[in-house]
């Protein structure tokens, strides 16, 4: 032990030093804004954001707020779940929205039933061949098959062609929302039967989001795919000189991403009871932008699932904090963008003060 | 025989016209630390790139470790035990000490194909044993790489090639972008990993260095060697000849 302490490397212990989990400050970002619409609203409205103010609901907290800022991020946060992954290898996924729309349109045409109200269900796309009334297990693996498919030619062009993620995302995206728009030639897929309408029902998309979060919290922080994940968005060259096998890791890193967007339009179409060829419109952005302001940084390398739920939390409560303010739905469209583009500018912040040398 | 681990014989790697590596015989012996020196553009980092099997060379033979090697890629250089810092680290900064130190080949409790589960415990024990093999000082193994100075990232690089069970160790100017005190540091790393009897191929543009640290110097002049002496056989003003070309000896190289 002596070698240590006589040891080189010239660092001297500094416990001021540790890192400081970026996710810490996310959370506090969270918590100012909260305390921000609750100051706004005690002082304009007279009403609170946070806290229960209603005589006849018991209760210290505003649960029925609390319960949409969370059920509204959750659809859109099971995506953000695989794009943060995309993100943390240095690339990008334009295609999860137009995903979701084609994965609701295929998946829901399996789960309808033959009858509603006595009457042949007069939207089920295969009622001539019988497939109506099937276990809810077959829509589940259609959706499931559907998302891999889109994730596995992603990543494949991205690993063996080289053509930049953004290019080859943008193509899935256009061609699979024209893939949503053809399947049933534009009509919505309508009467789910009852096991797949469970799967969206009530506070189940917060369940599945928060599961599937820390399924891969875990899986990036201890297992080899994430480290590598970490490594490749870091450092792409040391990555390959390091033996690691680049192309497969992209190519099952868009296939989870794909998977995933998958995941959420079974959650979505089930929670709506009906899939519509535009159903995960602009999905894609939102997911980034959750990611992105849950502290993933866009030149790849670094960011954490935890990060990328606080993230889209604070959406979350941006946009319900617009209702609350009783400003316009147009405003939350325009406020939205400013928070995308607002998180980047951050995100590049970040990065040249660390360049500085912090 | 027994005691060289490496061999090369008329090792030539052309770029098209250009010749940047003629027929290069070179042996390291067991314990042995050897510098190459050489100017800019000499084929010193090429010759590198042809052992470690970075790139596949366009004639010539290599023997290491008692056997001929033909190896196609970098990491089956490795795994034959050629640890290399190259002249670009191959680092990555948002990783910590530990990981980057197993880049690669990480050590794993179970097995489950990409999604293994680490074994962050025993990469974290090998990780102090290397950093006490090489006497590199990190306190804060869990903090990642990218605050560290540029010696603290070489001492990061070097103790990687230590971690693993290597026969060789090849550096491609290791010192080349550090400041005074850096260099000490990886110099005292270099002393370190030869009173531990592990073999090193140095690359190298510091005389100082090159007769502070080596055995062996061999001088690398428009793709060819042309000069190898041992230390006590030459000095600075010697093998500053050879490198400029004032001196041209075959003589001394059939002597060595
Ligand atoms: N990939 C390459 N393609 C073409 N020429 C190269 C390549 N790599 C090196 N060279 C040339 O080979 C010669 C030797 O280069 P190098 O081995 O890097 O020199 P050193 O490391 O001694 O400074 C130089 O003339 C260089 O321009
Ligand atoms: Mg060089």
């Amino acid at each position: 032990m002596s070698q240590t302490s006589h040891g080189i490397g010239g660092l001297s212990y500094d416990a001021k030093k540790r890192p400081w989990p970026a996710e810490f400050n996310v959370f506090l970002a969270l918590v100012i804004l909260v305390a921000a619409f609750e100051l706004v609203g005690r002082v304009f409205l007279g009403d609170s954001f946070l806290f229960n103010t209603r005589e006849n609901v018991s209760g210290l907290f505003n649960e029925q707020r609390l319960q949409i800022i969370i059920l509204q991020v959750s659809i859109v946060g099971i995506i953000a779940i695989g794009v943060t992954q995309v993100i943390i290898c240095g690339g990008i996924d334009l295609s999860s929205g137009s995903i979701v729309g084609a994965t609701a349109m295929i998946a829901m045409s399996f789960a309808q039933v033959a009858t509603v109200n006595g009457n042949p269900n007069p939207k089920a796309m295969f009622i001539d061949y019988g497939w109506t009334d099937l276990p809810v297990i077959v829509p589940l693996l259609v959706a499931i098959g559907c998302g891999l498919i889109a994730g596995l030619i992603n990543g494949l062009l991205i690993a063996y062609t080289r053509i930049p993620p953004f290019i080859a995302t943008l193509g899935m995206m256009v061609t699979a929302r024209g893939i949503a728009k053809w399947w049933s030639k534009g009509q919505p897929i309508s009467f789910p039967t009852d096991s797949f309408a469970a799967i969206g029902k009530g506070l189940m998309p917060v369940v599945i989001f928060i599961s599937l979060a820390i399924l891969f919290q875990l899986i990036l922080t201890y297992t080899k795919y994430g480290k590598h994940c970490y490594a490749i968005g870091s450092n792409e060259d040391a990555a390959r000189m390091s033996g690691i096998k680049i192309a497969n890791h992209k190519v099952l890193v868009y296939a989870i991403a794909g998977i995933l967007a998958s995941i959420a339009a079974v959650v979505l179409s089930s929670k709506n009871l009906t899939a519509q060829a535009g159903m995960g419109v602009m999905y894609e952005l939102d997911a980034i932008a959750m990611a992105v302001i849950g502290g993933v940084s866009l030149s790849g390398g670094r960011g954490s699932i935890i990060g990328t739920v606080i993230g889209s939390l604070i959406f979350g409560v941006i946009i319900s904090g617009f209702t609350f303010l009783r400003l316009d739905a147009y405003y939350q469209e325009m406020v939205k963008g400013v928070i995308i583009v607002g998180a980047v500018v951050l995100d590049q912040w970040r990065q040249r003060r660390r360049a500085i040398g912090a | 025989m027994s005691d060289i681990v490496l061999k090369t014989e008329n090792l030539t790697k052309h770029y098209g016209g250009v010749h940047a590596l003629q027929e290069a015989n070179f042996e390291l012996r067991k314990g042995e630390h050897v510098a190459i020196m050489g100017d800019n553009g000499a084929g010193k980092s090429t010759f590198v790139r042809q052992i470690t099997g970075v790139e596949q060379r366009t004639d010539g033979k290599i023997w290491f470790d008692g056997k001929e090697v033909n190896f196609a890629g970098p990491i089956e250089a490795r795994e034959a035990g050629i640890e290399t810092v190259f002249q670009n680290l191959a680092l990555a900064d948002d990783l910590d000490v530990p990981s980057n130190l197993f880049l690669g080949r990480e050590k794993v409790l179970f097995n489950l194909g990409p999604f293994s589960i680490l074994d962050r415990k025993a990469m974290r024990k090998a990780t102090e044993a290397a950093l006490v093999r090489t006497a590199v000082k990190i306190p804060n193994l869990s903090s990642t790489i990218r605050h560290m100075s540029g010696g603290q990232r070489q001492c990061v690089a070097i103790a990687r090639t230590a971690t693993f069970a290597s026969k060789l160790i090849i550096m491609d100017e290791p010192t080349a972008a550090l400041g005074v005190q850096e260099t000490a540091q990886v110099e005292n790393i270099i002393r370190t990993l030869k009173e531990n009897g592990e073999p090193l191929i140095l690359v190298s543009h510091n005389m100082r260095q090159v007769f502070d640290l080596v055995d062996r110097i061999v001088v690398f002049r428009r793709g060819r060697i042309v000069a190898n002496l041992r230390k006590q056989d030459t000095d600075g003003n010697d093998i500053v000849a050879y490198i400029t070309g004032a001196k041209t000896g075959q003589a001394e190289l059939q002597a060595a």
